[in-house]
């Protein structure tokens, strides 16, 4: 109670003041009327009975400190000065917020996404106990592939779930996406096929309506879907009579049955969904009836389960290692060669914990951002070394006050206390700068990686209290960093010695000496984050600037799907294709267009094992990579045909099977000779007699699945003599100018067809740039910091030189005096300057030569170690030194003698 | 010296005005002061200097309570009472002084 009465009243110091005031003049009031009453006048009474009170300020004084808490009243008064402090010098202050906001911020920002897909737990009961079915490496899949995740077959999980004991339920789930609008361009929003076990093995409930029954998994016939809390908020503005309402997927009514809790995004952090479908759903959706539930050859379902009381990871991946011989037995699809069965069998499964759940975005961005991470890192710290030096220079010109205070009594942990003060104040509001900037750096940076339309990335972006005690941490970091050293040396001077000259010695070269490091390390960090900006940069370059072999600028795509067209059988599927190709041909500021199956670097691909004719053996061919095109394909897309001749109309199913190889191909496969009249054959199923395919014609190498890649062979068959048509058929465009009048055309010629078809319009090079967004992430990202890095090193070679000129003024000034020339003086200074820039330098090329390989993943043709960056970043930075220094070596060259020397 | 008579009442400053509390109800620190002097016949002076940190310090550590009250003659006074706690404090106060005095005496007698 007392304390507390003791903290109040430290913080109502004028209440407290005024209270003691009237005690105390109460006092002296009472005995002067006692002395009236002796008979003294009422002014000789009142001196008399203030003399005999004695000292009242010391009375009060020392009255005052039996209410208050000492140190806390000391800490309020250091940060009170230290506040004013901060006022006098407006501009120190806001560089020095600035920098930190901006060091804490982009170190926030990156926390917080590393947060959002590695370090927190699933919003879900006790995430601990999830695992996920894992593949080892060296796994064998054939098949067809549809899932972002680590995924298995249908018949594969039966047979898992018959013989597994590690987990007491398992989930399987499937990501997709719903198509809601019914014709025109197509509304998608996120979407799971989930088994009927979703919720209840993450041990959730939905907040409203129902969870599926447990027989939901086969029939289809009273189910119905989930939605997410988010979409129902964004949709049904949060209704509580959701439930029951019908939604439109895919072209069918679909009723809701339940709302899932707040917060739950699904079991992949990063993304989320909008609806979770049961699995019997998929077949309902599917063109052909069928869908992928019982077909052998579709990996689509991924797999968390919760493990059983007691077991961990490592036993459940044991168990899993022994039950694996038995589920790849069971689950052999027929149609596997002798081969490809032997290989399937030898599979083995195990276990990863998915506490933190599963993630595309964990892959793909994991390892950047902790690079990212650690460039920001450095940033704060250039940052930091600068503040240092600040602070060392306001020390230095405080030396005398110190001095006197130290004369006076001052005990040197106050004096440190006090100076601290000051740093706690800036990293505070530097955290608060940070924190304020780091909201709009994260929610840029997830809008950047959404890219133009891809994935939609989705993370909570609240600043909770693992974000505010991360910033915090920092704050109180960079508060010892850039502040423990200068209060110590400040408070270390010894106060006889700071007295009694000011300017007449040239200063010791040891007091300099931590300053000139701080410089040096500046230099040697922002070395490494150039480097590492350069490295980044220039891969980008070479990614934009390798050849993908077709000329991706004013090339639309557009991508027709039936699937909302009601029951087209597939032959019919072929003639309403047709019919739209016919018709595109009339749309004007079109030069030329063309049917394909995959767009290259779209993210989807067909391959399969190829033999050349005269190859007899019965052993696996090699891999090729295989798409469709329709006659003008090539020209369309700007890659030249070397010899032979493209597609024609007459190519189609009635004609003799023919394709166009790439070089690659042609070297590959018939030792790059001329293909054209040669034949090859693609390995089909079991049972199923292998198709042969003459060549007609060769072209230029193209780029098929990344930019990254090297040059694979390609072979290109016509869409004509595709004899399964799917529901989709892509079409791309030589367009002449890149406006949205001709996609409303083209849309206005399907409708005409059919207007139950989706269309969907992107433009190529828009495409290509989103399958390299990481890349252009780190580009950019490093880009930023190492400008930041290098300006921040500059201001603080800046601040090191003008300071140690002004230090030396009178050495200067006898140097003129005596004789000096002063572009001697001049050489002098940048001399100095340039001295610690190499040495920085040296450090810091050492240092990227250790880093650089951790960033070689990353790179694109080009060694961590690749010595023309290395140079680059040196020349730079050497180039920024010299100009930094530039400005105090002309103010040394310029000082006059004679007021130099009078100054002493 | 002013001084040595603040030295010989440094120890039992708080003995006094908890005594004096006690016994006499309320007071606030002029009449404190005037009390002690007329009750020790002029022997003992309570110095302003010691008394104002001496009464916070008790009442911050419990033994007195205070409030402001208008005097007879119509000024704002800050009334010092004792609180059970004080009493107490008190109590052991007057054991350890008396102890104190009567071996001072004893060796003052028989030595």
């Amino acid at each position: 109670m007392s304390l507390f009465r003791k903290l109040r009243n430290t913080f109502r110091g004028n209440a407290l003041s005024s209270e003691l005031d009237n005690e105390l003049a109460f006092h002296v009031a009472e005995r002067a009327d006692e002395l009236i009453a002796q008979g003294l006048p009422k002014d000789e009474a009142f001196l008399q009975a203030r003399k005999a009170f004695g000292n009242s300020s010391l009375v009060k004084e020392r009255t005052r400190d039996m209410n208050i808490a000492g140190w806390l009243d000391a800490v309020r008064e250091d940060f009170a000065y230290a506040w004013r402090q901060l006022g006098l010098n407006p501009g120190f202050t806001a560089i020095a917020v600035l920098s930190l906001g901006l060091g804490i911020g982009a170190n926030t920002a990156i926390f917080q996404l590393i947060d959002g897909i590695r370090l927190r737990g699933l919003p879900v009961e006790r995430p601990s106990e999830l695992a996920a079915l894992n593949r080892p490496r060296d796994f064998f899949v054939s098949g067809a592939y549809t899932s972002r995740n680590v995924a298995f077959t249908s018949a594969q999980l039966a047979s898992l779930s018959k013989h597994q004991r590690a987990f007491s339920e398992l989930l399987f789930f499937n990501d997709t996406r719903f198509n809601m609008s019914p014709g025109g361009r197509p509304h998608y929003v996120d979407g799971l096929f989930v088994s009927p076990s979703f919720l209840h093995v993450l041990g959730l409930r939905p907040i409203l309506g129902r969870d599926f029954a447990s027989d939901e998994a086969q029939s289809c016939a009273d189910s119905g879907v989930l939605i997410s809390h988010s979409f129902w908020t964004a949709v049904f503005g949060g209704d509580m009579n959701v439930v029951g309402k019908l939604l439109t997927l895919e072209g069918q009514k679909v009723p809701i049955i339940g709302v899932t809790p707040a917060g739950f995004y699904g079991v992949e952090p990063g993304l989320k969904f909008d609806i979770a479908a049961p699995l019997c759903a998929d077949r309902m959706f599917a063109t052909d009836g069928k869908g992928r539930l019982e077909d052998p050859m579709a990996w689509w379902l991924a797999v968390i389960g919760r493990l059983r009381p007691g077991w961990t990871v490592a036993q459940a991946s044991k168990h899993l290692l022994e039950i694996s011989p038995a589920v790849f037995r069971e689950s052999l699809p027929a149609e596997y060669r002798p081969d490809a069965a032997k290989r399937y069998r030898a599979n083995k499964l195990d276990a990863v914990s998915a506490s933190s759940g599963m993630s595309l975005v964990r892959r793909q961005y994991e390892s950047p951002l902790w690079i990212l991470m650690c460039i920001s890192g450095v940033v704060l710290l250039i940052a930091c070394a600068n503040l240092a030096n600040l602070l060392l220079a306001r020390g230095s010109a405080r030396e005398r006050e110190i001095a006197v205070r130290q004369a006076l009594g001052a005990s040197r942990s106050r004096l440190v206390l006090q100076m601290l003060s000051e740093s706690v104040l800036l990293s505070f509001l530097g955290a608060v700068a940070g924190l304020a900037l780091a909201k709009g750096l994260t929610r840029s940076l997830l809008t950047f990686l959404g890219g133009s339309d891809a994935i939609q990335f989705h993370l909570p972006l609240d600043l909770d209290r693992r974000i505010f005690l991360f910033t915090g941490s920092l704050a109180c970091l960079t508060c010892l960093l850039f502040g423990l050293v200068p209060a110590l040396r400040a408070s270390a001077a010894s106060p006889i010695s700071s007295m009694r000259g000011s300017r007449t010695s040239t200063s010791t070269r040891e007091r300099h000496g931590l300053r000139r490091i701080l410089v040096i390390s500046q230099v040697a960090l922002s070395l490494v984050l150039l480097v590492a900006a350069i490295l980044f940069t220039r891969s980008l370059a070479h990614l934009f600037a390798s050849s993908v072999g077709f000329d991706a600028r004013n090339v639309l795509v557009a991508t027709i799907s039936a699937r909302t067209a009601g029951s087209v059988n597939p032959d019919d599927r072929a003639g309403l294709f047709r019919a739209i190709d016919a018709r595109f041909a009339k749309v004007p500021g079109i030069s030329s267009y063309s049917a394909v199956r995959f767009v290259p670097l779209g993210g989807f691909g067909w391959n399969g094992n190829v033999h050349a004719d005269n190859d007899k053996l019965l052993s696996a061919g090699q891999l090729s990579w295989f798409d469709r095109s329709g006659p003008g394909y090539f020209a369309t897309m700007g890659t030249s045909l070397l010899t032979g001749r493209d597609f024609t109309p007459h190519d189609d199913v009635h004609a003799p099977e023919v394709a166009v190889v790439n070089q690659s191909f042609a070297k590959r496969f018939f030792g790059g000779k001329n293909p054209v009249g040669r034949s090859f054959r693609i390995e089909e199923g079991a049972g199923k007699a292998d198709r042969i395919y003459q060549v007609v014609g060769l072209v230029a190498d193209t780029k098929y699945s990344e930019l990254r890649e090297d040059p694979q062979p390609i072979a290109f068959f016509p869409v004509a003599q595709d004899k399964e048509v799917g529901t989709e058929r892509t079409f791309v465009f030589r367009v002449n100018t890149v406006a949205d009048g001709v996609a409303r055309s083209l849309q206005r010629e399907v409708a005409a067809v059919n207007p139950n078809l989706l269309v969907e319009f992107k433009l190529l090079h828009v495409q290509i740039q989103d399958s390299i967004l990481r890349e252009r992430l780190m580009a950019n990202l490093t880009a930023g910091f190492g400008f930041l890095a290098a300006l921040l090193s500059t201001l603080g070679l800046y601040g090191v030189m003008s300071y140690l000129v002004a230090r030396r003024r009178s050495e200067i000034g006898i140097r003129l005096a005596i004789g000096a020339d002063r572009a001697d003086v001049f050489g002098l200074v940048v001399r100095d300057a340039l001295f610690m820039v190499a040495v920085g330098i040296v450090a810091g090329l050492c240092a990227s030569l250790l880093l650089s390989k951790y960033a070689e993943s990353l790179l694109f043709q080009l060694k961590g170690n690749d010595p023309l960056t290395l140079v680059m970043g040196c020349l730079l930075l050497l180039g920024t030194a010299l100009a930094a220094s530039m400005l105090p070596a002309y103010k040394a060259a310029s000082v006059q003698p004679t007021i130099a020397l009078r100054e002493e | 010296m002013s001084k040595s008579r603040n030295d010989k009442l440094q120890g039992t400053l708080t003995l006094l005005i908890l005594r004096t509390l006690e016994a006499r109800g309320p007071l606030h620190g002029y009449g404190l002061c005037s009390h002690v002097q007329v009750v020790s016949s002029d022997l003992l002076r309570v110095e302003e200097g010691s008394l104002y940190p001496a009464l916070h310090r008790m009442e911050q550590d419990g033994w007195l309570k205070s409030s402001w009250q208008l005097t007879d003659k119509g000024r704002k006074a800050k009334i010092y009472s004792i609180t059970a706690q004080g009493r107490k404090q008190l109590a052991s106060e007057r054991d350890s002084w008396e102890r104190l005095t009567r071996g001072v005496a004893q060796v003052l007698h028989n030595s």
